[in-house]
C-alpha cells in the first residue's frame, strides 16, 4: 500500500503544512489541485477522442486512426496542436463578451463539479456533505453556458441548437434526479465517501434488486441526453443545424466546447460508476471472504477509472448504435416514459429500504 | 387496463430493439478483424481487391487476334445521358463487293463520363465494358478523350 494516491496526497498535506503557515499551504494546495485538475481535463481531452473514434471506427467496420505515432496514439495531440494555431474567430454581430465567455462558463463547471468526486480510496478533492446534490445542481448550469453561445453567436442555427439543448437538459435533469435519488434512499447519505463505504459488502447495482437496475438504466439515458450525445445531440445535429450552439466558434473556443463535451462525458460516468458501481470500492461480496481480500489487491484508484471507462463505452456505443431522435420523440421519451417509471420506481426502492429487502 | 398494457408492452419493445440494435455495433466491435472492410489504398497497391462491380473506365474488349466485337450501330452514344462517347463509322467493302458499315473510332470521353454503365447495358454485342482501372489523374484534361478501338482492329467474324 505504499504508493497509494492517498498517501502521496497525504504526504504532500504534511509537508505543506510543516513547512509554511496554514493559510500559504491552503494556497499552495489550491494551486497543485487546480493544476492537477487542468492535466486531468486535458489528458480525459486526448485519450476519450482517440477512444470514440477508435470505438466507433470498430462499431462501423472501418480502421479509424491509424498513422500518426503508434497505431494512431498521436491523433490527437496532432489534432490538439491544430486547433491551438488556428485562428480563433469572433462573428461581427455577435454579443462578443457573452462569446468569449461561454466556453470557460462550460468549462470551468465541468471543473467545479469534479471536486466532489472520489477518485480513489480518501483521495478526493474536496468531500462535501451534500455532494451528490452539489453535483446534480451544479452540472445543471452548464446549460446557461450553452444558451450563452448559442445567443452570443447571432446565428439562427446557434440560437436553436442552445434552444434545444437547455429544453433536453431541464426536462432530462427530472429523471437523472430521482434514478440519483434511489439511491441516496437506499444509503440514507448525500456525502459521496458514505455512498461509497455503503457498498463495502455488493455494488448497489446488485444489493439493490431490480429497482436499482432499472434505476441505473434510466440514468445512463438520462446522463446521455443531458451532456448531449447521440442520440440525444439534437443540440448540435449536425445535419439540420450544422454544428448547433458551437457553429460559430472556431479554433482553441471551439477547443474548449469540444473537450467539455467529453469531460461532461467523463464526469457523468464517474458519478453513474460512484453511485451504482461503488466507485474505488473492489468488487466485493458481503463481509470478509476469501475472494473480497483477493480484490482488494488491485489498486482502488484502476477501479475507479475502470468502471469509469466502461460506462463511457456504453456511452459511446449508444452513440454508434442508435439514430437521432427527433426533438417531440425525445420529450416523450422523457415526459411519458422515462419520468413516470422512475418516480414508480423511487417508490418501489423507498419500499426496499424501509423494509430493507436489500442485501 | 388496455392503455397500461400498451404501455409495457411499447417499453419492452423499445428496450428489446436497443439491445437488437447494439448486439449489432457490439458484434462489429468484436469481430473487426474478420469484418473491418477498409482497404489502406497506397500500402496495399499490389494486393487490392476490388469488388466485382467496381465501375472505372470503359474499355473495349479485344481478343488475341486484334479483333472487337463492336459493329458500329451507336446504341452506346444513344444511350449515353451527357455525350461521353462519340463514334466515327466507316463503310467496309466486303468480297462479294457489298458495303458494310464498320467503326472507324470510338471516342471516349472519361472527363465526361459519369460511370452510370447504360452504354455497357445498352451493347447489343457485348464489345464494351467497364474496367477496375481507377487511377485516371493526368496533367492535361485532353488526354482524358481515349480512342478505345485498338489501332489496326477489325471487326471479328460473325459478330452482326
Amino acid at each position: 500500500m505504499g504508493w497509494s494516491l492517498q498517501n502521496i496526497a497525504d504526504n504532500i498535506h504534511n509537508w505543506l503544512y510543516s513547512a509554511f503557515n496554514p493559510t500559504l499551504a491552503l494556497l499552495f494546495e489550491f494551486l497543485i489541485v487546480a493544476v492537477c485538475v487542468i492535466g486531468l481535463f486535458a489528458v480525459l481531452g486526448l485519450v476519450l477522442i482517440l477512444m470514440e473514434r477508435r470505438v466507433s471506427a470498430y462499431m462501423q467496420v472501418r480502421l479509424g486512426p491509424n498513422r500518426v505515432g503508434p497505431g494512431g496514439m498521436f491523433q490527437t495531440v496532432a489534432d490538439t496542436v491544430k486547433l491551438m494555431v488556428k485562428e480563433g474567430m469572433t462573428p461581427d454581430n455577435a454579443d462578443k463578451f457573452l462569446f468569449n465567455l461561454a466556453p470557460f462558463i462550460v468549462m470551468i463547471i465541468a471543473m467545479v463539479v469534479l471536486a466532489p468526486l472520489m477518485f480513489a480510496r480518501n483521495f478526493q478533492i474536496w468531500d462535501i456533505n451534500i455532494g451528490v446534490l452539489f453535483i446534480t445542481a451544479v452540472s445543471s448550469v452548464s446549460v446557461i453556458g450553452i444558451l450563452m453561445a448559442g445567443w452570443a453567436s447571432n446565428n439562427k442555427y446557434s440560437l436553436l441548437g442552445a434552444m434545444r439543448s437547455g429544453a433536453q437538459i431541464v426536462s432530462y435533469e427530472l429523471s437523472a434526479g430521482l434514478s440519483v435519488i434511489s439511491i441516496v434512499v437506499l444509503t440514507g447519505s448525500l456525502k459521496i465517501s458514505d455512498i461509497i463505504n455503503s457498498q463495502a459488502n455488493g455494488w448497489w447495482i446488485f444489493k439493490g434488486h431490480i429497482p436499482v437496475i432499472i434505476a441505473f438504466i434510466i440514468f445512463i439515458i438520462a446522463v446521455t441526453a443531458e451532456t448531449n450525445r447521440a442520440p440525444f445531440d439534437l443540440a448540435e445535429a449536425e445535419s439540420e443545424l450544422t454544428a448547433g450552439f458551437h457553429t460559430e466558434y472556431s479554433g482553441m473556443k471551439f477547443a474548449l466546447f469540444f473537450l467539455a463535451e467529453y469531460v461532461n462525458v467523463f464526469i457523468v460516468c464517474a458519478v453513474g460508476a460512484t453511485l451504482f458501481l461503488g466507485g474505488w470500492m473492489p468488487l466485493h461480496f458481503g463481509t470478509g471472504t476469501k475472494f473480497n481480500e483477493i480484490m482488494d489487491y488491485i489498486p482502488s484508484s484502476l477501479w475507479f477509472f475502470g468502471k469509469t471507462f466502461f460506462l463511457i463505452f456504453l456511452i459511446m456505443w449508444f452513440r454508434w448504435t442508435f439514430p437521432r431522435l427527433r426533438i417531440d420523440q425525445l420529450l416523450n421519451l422523457e415526459w411519458k416514459y422515462l419520468l413516470p417509471i422512475s418516480m414508480f420506481n423511487l417508490l418501489l426502492v423507498t419500499l426496499i429500504a424501509i423494509m430493507k429487502w436489500h442485501f | 387496463m388496455a392503455f397500461l398494457k400498451n404501455y409495457i408492452k411499447e417499453v419492452f419493445g423499445a428496450v428489446r430493439s436497443s439491445l437488437k440494435g447494439m448486439g449489432v455495433t457490439g458484434y462489429y466491435a468484436l469481430h473487426h478483424k474478420k469484418e473491418k472492410i477498409t482497404q489502406q489504398y497506397p500500402d496495399n497497391k499490389d494486393t487490392l481487391v476490388l469488388p466485382e462491380r467496381f465501375r472505372g473506365e470503359v474499355v473495349m474488349i479485344h481478343d488475341e487476334n486484334n479483333e472487337h466485337a463492336c459493329t458500329g450501330c451507336t446504341a452506346c452514344e444513344l444511350a449515353c445521358p451527357n455525350a461521353t462517347i462519340k463514334i466515327i463509322t466507316k463503310f467496309d467493302v466486303m468480297p462479294d463487293g457489298k458495303k458494310k458499315k464498320a467503326l472507324d473510332t470510338f471516342v471516349y470521353h472519361l472527363e465526361l463520363c459519369t460511370l452510370c454503365n447504360l452504354c455497357i447495358v445498352a451493347c447489343p454485342t457485348d464489345a464494351i465494358k467497364m474496367a477496375q482501372t481507377f487511377e485516371h489523374s493526368v496533367y492535361d484534361r485532353s488526354k482524358l478523350t481515349k480512342i478505345l478501338n485498338n489501332p489496326g482492329s477489325k471487326i471479328r467474324e460473325g459478330v452482326e
